[in-house]
């Protein structure tokens, strides 16, 4: 922690303990509600009428909801990021971080499984998923690996929150009853006790160690959705890879951009410092490297060749209907993020969230243009069908189902933050100490390392 | 031509329409049949092409109305038609375009334009060769991409060949839609039409019956019609004779008027299966469009040319 001055404990109890809204947060939930009201009414109108109700016809088949999945699925892999791949390589200014990360996660993980339910023409059959499941398929696969994910990004998120919820429990006396037995409950019987906490270090290392390969699985079987298929420019044995790449790109973007608003609104300028924006910064420029360079196997190599099935995609992609669009993301959103976060100036905290919202928001359309014009481009002609169907506009409704899904991912984030500590605060108390707790002990079975 | 094809010049098509004239009298009753067409026919002897594809001569008086015509559903549409083999030839150097093979496959699926099993595509190999029509439905592929990805079994592969869809089932995730290369599934986006029809029969065999909204469809070869000892409605409806369906275990397929060896029929034709090359295995083959009945002709005068394969 690069906190400059000491804080006492009581200081960094008021400082990171949740709040009441304010107006702006208020305002900000009255917002999120509107819009996934919206999306709620018009889901209940594609329930009465079927899907007929959104832009997708025979040929175009799956649109934004599927396009919207997979950049959930690409979320919600910041989780592992912050709170697994940091912590095993002993990364320690990820503290105030990983919190946030796992909120980000929960609600990203809980929102994909919803929107693909969106995206099934008999939501009320559901369940043949599990009673009529076949193992060959990628979306059982799917369905397995997600539900995991879910799960163990729910007890890493709940597990390191119980000295936490200790300390609300018995500090906090003047809030609603039902709030003091919510802690009580999920508190769980902390006492803090070293029993207590050497349980909690041994799990929290156990699912951190587990979460990894999960979430290596939800995003590669997420494009195998699209790579198991015969089609051109799906059919393309890099996908896992270039999706894994992608995701952790865009969920250290929302981890920047969350840090730079509860930052922000909550003044916690104390805790997340400058030094942490410039190590994010960092982080996400490596990342995004990462992805350029999956981006240029995925896309130079069969430009190189332009196989005939491919060319038509390709093309529609470089100079093509969807050609402003592909540029503005590739440049837009992977490109300009890099060269500006190179430079020491950029990683700024303004420049920062305007470049993550950068990131975040090129990302959304990247999925866009991973999951539609391929569609364009069967292998036989299309000519017998409407001319309408060789373009895919999305409805008013499908993207008022889509926002709402969007705000409704970011009511639930808003919700945890307003229970819970956004920050670990007594992990950040121990840590302030010299790092005596166990906590730290455990995490210092390594040899220390120099901050990257 | 159309008058050629009403001559009944040829015996295997005799054989077919007595056949076809016995079944429909075994399952008198059933909303299918064309009974009042063979009431006057009926004689003593009846020449029957049994379900397991023998033929049986049996006296008229022995004969039974059936009370329902073919309804297979549950496990037993799953299996199939014991011992065969079903495989379809469409020749494309005698399509024109006529259309009578979509017509007939949507009346009789009570399907309609832009939601159609069979769709007669304009194609053209490369841009020095002449474009031709090609009557499209569902190859029924032996490793069908679209049965590997469902995640639920409502699409399956059957015994006989046919790939099937229990639209009680399926979920409508259009997996198998994004799967098939040949893009021959299409989907209930919305509310279906209430068909006015006296079958009630809910079975993956009679596709376009049981619609339901949120599901796929897709031409299904016609089980009920084979089951009764006739042709699918595609085949029946050429009027140049495209359609050859058959057997495979048998080595015989007809278009209703021929009925030639299947292995000599593709070895002589170069008879060749929609993009090999995919590994999916089509049962349906295509002979190459070559000395052809008509020239290409293209009534809607597109202006595009579409290059395919």
């Amino acid at each position: 922690m690069d906190i400059n001055k000491v804080q006492s404990n009581e200081q960094i109890e008021k400082d990171l303990m949740p709040r009441a809204f304010g107006p702006y947060g208020k305002l900000w939930v009255v917002f999120l509600l509107f819009i996934g009201g919206i999306g709620l009414y018009y889901y209940v109108q594609q329930l009465r009428h079927g899907l007929v109700v959104t832009g997708l016809r025979d040929y175009t088949t799956w649109g934004i909801y599927i396009a919207n999945f997979v950049f959930f699925v690409a979320i919600s892999l910041v989780g592992s990021l912050m709170s697994a791949v940091l912590k095993l390589t002993n990364v320690k200014w990820r503290t105030p971080l990983t919190r946030i990360s796992e909120m980000i996660a929960v609600a990203a993980i809980m929102f994909a499984g919803l929107i693909i339910i969106v995206d099934m023409g008999r939501p009320d059959r559901f369940l043949n998923v599990i009673f009529h499941a076949r193992i060959q398929s990628p979306i059982t696969w799917d369905v397995i690996v997600i539900t995991t994910y879910l799960f163990i990004s729910m007890l890493l998120l709940y597990l390191p929150l119980l000295p936490d919820l200790a300390i609300m429990r018995d500090r906090f006396k003047t809030i609603p009853k039902w709030q003091q037995k919510m802690y009580a409950f999920m508190a769980n019987n902390w006492k803090g006790t070293s029993e207590q906490h050497k349980i909690l270090n041994k799990s929290v290392m156990l699912l951190s160690v587990m979460i990894i390969p999960v979430a290596f699985g939800i995003h590669t079987v997420t494009s195998w959705l699209f790579a198991t298929t015969l089609r051109p420019g799906w059919d393309s044995t890099n996908f896992g890879p270039y999706f894994i790449s992608g995701a952790f790109m865009v969920g250290a973007g929302a981890v920047i951009a969350t840090m730079f608003v509860f930052r922000k609104f909550y003044g916690l300028h104390k805790y997340i410092t400058l030094d942490h924006f410039d190590k994010m910064g960092r982080l996400l420029v490596l990342l995004s490297l990462v992805y350029l360079y999956f981006n240029v196997n995925e896309y130079f190599v069969p430009a190189y060749k332009m196989k005939g099935s491919e060319s038509a995609h390709l093309k529609e992609l470089f100079t093509g209907a969807y050609a402003p669009l592909f540029w503005s993301v590739q440049i837009g959103g992977m490109l300009i993020p890099i060269i500006v976060l190179l430079f020491k100036k950029g990683r700024t905290p303004l420049i920062m969230f305007v470049i993550s919202i950068m990131v975040i928001v090129g990302a959304w359309f990247k999925r866009f243009l991973i999951v539609i014009p391929t569609l364009h481009h069967p292998y036989f002609p299309m000519d017998q069908a409407p001319e309408a169907w060789s373009h895919y506009t999305p409805t008013f409704a499908e993207w008022c189902i889509t926002g709402g899904s969007l705000a409704g991912a970011l009511l639930i984030v808003t919700f945890l933050v307003r229970y819970f500590p956004i920050i670990p605060v007594e992990e950040t108390i121990e840590e302030q100490k010299g790092g005596t707790n166990e906590l730290n002990i455990e995490r210092g079975y390594q040899p220390q390392i120099e901050k990257i | 031509m159309e008058k050629h094809i009403i001559e009944p010049t040829n015996p295997r098509r005799d054989f077919l329409k007595t056949a076809a004239i016995g079944v429909a009298i075994a399952s008198c009753g059933s909303a299918l049949c064309s009974c009042n067409k063979s009431n006057s026919n009926s004689e003593d002897q009846v020449v029957l092409l049994s379900p397991e594809g023998e033929l049986v001569t049996v006296d008229s008086s022995a004969l039974k109305a059936a009370n329902k015509s073919h309804c297979v559903s549950g496990e037993a549409s799953r299996k199939g038609i014991p011992g065969k083999k079903f495989v379809m030839v469409v020749d494309l150097a005698r399509c024109k375009n006529a259309q009578k093979c979509q017509e007939s496959c949507d009346k009789n699926h009570h399907t309609q334009y832009p939601k159609e099993y069979l769709k007669v595509l304009k194609m053209q190999d490369n841009p020095s060769a002449s474009p031709y029509w090609q009557p499209t439905m569902c190859f029924h592929c032996d490793e069908p991409p679209c049965v590997k990805v469902c995640p639920v079994d409502a699409t399956f592969k059957r015994d006989d060949g046919l790939v099937l869809i229990d639209n009680d089932r399926c979920i409508g995730c259009r997996f198998c839609m994004a799967a098939c290369p040949y893009s021959q599934r299409v989907f209930n986006w919305g509310e279906p039409e209430k068909i006015e029809s006296e079958i009630t029969c809910k079975s993956p065999e009679k596709s376009g019956v049981n619609t339901t909204m949120g599901t796929v469809e897709k031409c299904d070869f016609c089980p009920d019609m084979v089951r009764e000892g006739q042709m699918p409605h595609c085949v029946s409806a050429c009027p140049n004779g495209v359609f050859y369906f058959g057997d495979e275990n048998e080595d015989a397929v007809s278009n209703g008027e021929d009925t030639v060896r299947l292995s000599k029929l593709l070895a002589d034709r170069a008879g060749y299966r929609a993009m090999e090359d995919l590994g999916t295995k089509p049962r349906l083959y295509y002979l190459p469009p070559v000395n052809r009945l008509f020239p290409f002709e293209d009534a809607a005068e597109t202006e595009e040319d579409h290059s395919a394969n």
